[in-house]
């Protein structure tokens, strides 16, 4: 059940409580007390809304940034990965498996702002071993939502 | 021998009537910003592995005819696929046969076992085509009703009333357009024993088998001794959101399969090879897909159903397809002054009941597989309307 009301929030956080109980046939205490329960394990991080930034400020720029990170004896990969998240600039940051170790989300005003962050503020960090940058040109999809993918097809209005 | 044109409709077809969801869908068609709960179809597009395993077979040059049957890959997956889902087993070899929808099923179906006169007992409220098809093959639908208060089960009672020597096949759909009915096993069973007993063809359109939300969908072939004497429809439209693929399946004895697939040989030569495609997709990886379409229905059914009642409408509780068909006699109105009503002042579209049949009176189908911003506005719309017709004692 808790994650039938994540995955209704998830689509949509706005919706009314007394909506997701109909909907999965619950009462709506029960519902409140799983959004708690999940508010307060950190399951629900927050509630926002998927913004396409690229329709209101079209010279944001987002880059990808995979570095190789060189844990040391007393620094493993969370304390790197930790003190890079921390930066506002960071949207999100994940440790993967490949040819890298961290691929970090940068946003940010201009090409340069990002240029200056990586040679200032994350290269030097220690055990950050090297870094290759891709910019983002033009996004398609975003948190699970088609960008821009026209008009879809109308179903008829009536059919048997 | 000259003289004026010896074109002319055949008289037979002349006399069809069109389905009663024609004259609607002509009302509807002029109007914007109509919310419709007048669909019968999924409001999802297709799981995108499925288009994109048709796109890929086009890709390589898949552009052919297939076996008439259909191609073997895809009858050994349908087979495998009843046999784990609903314990019912047949030779994908001689019988099972691909069909253009369940419609075309039918039709092979109904021109296979039915001579002129030839009467086959319709339970209704039903789908709008299940009488046309079986007057166009010669045959004669007599129907059968069932009611509200019995929630649309089929009853062997009524059955038996409506038999006679020329009977020879029972046509009924569970679950159940537009009543969203369902049969258990329970229900099934004295209709089968009234069906051996007279010997009759059962034909079970099972499309809406999985969009069931209590308990576990029975295949009428698996029901004792049925297997003989049952022909399952089934397809894709539904549960994997493929109606304009037009794909669907027969499975049945061998020489009723036979004789279907001699029509079909002629009349349709074989289902598209790029739906086939897709199917076969469907089948080996759409579990997943299928899955969560169904649980949104049964989210949007709880919600629409509760809503409904919350406006003061019986709504028998639906249990399968993705209907409700809430009662509308106490607004006063008939069926189809309620819903040309509620179309004209709230711009939303539903069915009245007659379209499915006489039984259907006083009742209109409401279709959930509709997002859920669009269900909330009809709601709040149909309540706005039932608030200013004028009280019923
Ligand atoms: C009960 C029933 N049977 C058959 C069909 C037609 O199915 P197909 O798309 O497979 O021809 C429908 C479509 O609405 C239906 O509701």
């Amino acid at each position: 059940m808790m994650e039938k009301v994540l995955r209704i929030l998830e689509e949509d956080c706005r919706v009314p409580i007394d909506e997701i109980a109909q909907r999965l046939g619950i009462t709506e205490d029960e519902v409140n007390k799983l959004i708690a329960e999940a508010e307060e394990s950190g399951a629900i991080l927050g509630y926002g809304a998927i913004v396409n930034w690229a329709k209101v400020r079209p010279d944001r720029v987002y880059a990808f940034i995979s570095i190789s990170a060189h844990p040391e004896h007393n620094i493993g990969f969370d304390e790197v990965a930790r003190r890079i998240a921390r930066f506002p600039e960071v949207h999100s940051l994940y440790l993967v498996s490949g040819t890298h170790d961290l691929t970090v989300v940068v946003e940010a005003d201009d090409f340069r702002e990002i240029a200056s962050f990586v040679a200032e503020r994350l290269a030097p960090i220690q055990g950050v071993q090297s870094t290759a940058t891709s910019f983002v040109l033009k996004g398609y999809k975003l948190e699970g939502r088609m960008i821009d993918s026209g008009d879809g097809p109308q179903r008829l209005a009536v059919s048997p | 021998m000259s003289g004026g044109s010896r074109i002319r409709v055949a008289s037979h077809i002349a006399a069809l009537p069109p389905s009663g969801i024609r004259r609607f869908f002509d009302l509807v068609s002029g109007m914007e910003d109509v919310v419709s709960l007048g669909v019968g179809e999924p409001d999802f597009s297709t799981p995108w592995r499925i288009s994109d395993a048709a796109i890929e077979a086009l890709q390589r040059g898949y552009t052919s005819y297939t076996s008439n049957l259909g191609m073997l890959p895809l009858r050994s997956a349908i087979a495998d696929y009843l046999r784990t889902e609903f314990g019912v087993e047949y030779n994908p070899e001689t019988e099972i046969l691909v069909t253009n929808g369940v419609s075309e099923g039918l039709d092979l179906a109904a021109r296979a076992l039915l001579e002129p006169g030839d009467e086959v007992l319709v339970a209704e409220p039903c789908y709008v085509s299940y009488k046309a098809t079986v007057s166009l093959a010669g045959g004669v639908p007599v129907v059968v009703e069932t009611r509200a208060e019995e929630e649309f089960r089929l009853r062997p009672e009524a059955l038996e009333a409506a038999l006679t020597d020329r009977t020879r096949a029972v046509l009924l759909g569970y679950p159940n357009n537009p009543t969203g009915a369902i049969m258990t096993r329970e229900d099934l069973l004295p209709v089968a024993e009234f069906a051996a007993r007279h010997g009759l063809a059962v034909l079970s359109d099972e499309i809406y088998a999985h969009l069931r939300y209590e308990g576990q969908h029975t295949c009428f072939a698996s029901l004792p001794g049925m297997r003989g004497q049952t022909l399952l429809f089934n397809g894709f439209s539904k549960a994997y959101a493929m109606t304009g693929w037009r794909l669907g399946y027969v499975c049945g004895p061998e020489e009723i399969i036979g004789a279907m697939n001699r029509i079909h040989s002629y009349t349709a030569l074989c289902a598209s090879i790029l739906a086939q495609f897709g199917a076969i997709e469907a089948l080996h990886h759409c579990q997943h897909e299928r899955d969560e379409m169904i649980d949104a229905y049964n989210q949007r059914r709880r919600f629409l159903v509760n809503g409904l009642r919350a406006i003061g409408l019986e709504c028998f509780e639906p249990l399968g397809a993705f209907y409700a068909f809430p009662s509308i006699k106490s607004t006063g109105l008939d069926d189809e002054e309620f819903a040309e009503a509620l179309l004209e002042e709230e711009k939303v579209a539903v069915i009245p009941g007659r379209a499915f049949g006489e039984s259907g009176k006083g009742h209109v189908r409401c279709c959930y597989a509709t997002s859920m911003s669009d269900l909330r506005t009809a709601l709040e719309r149909m309540a706005a309307f039932l608030d200013r017709l004028p009280r019923q004692v």
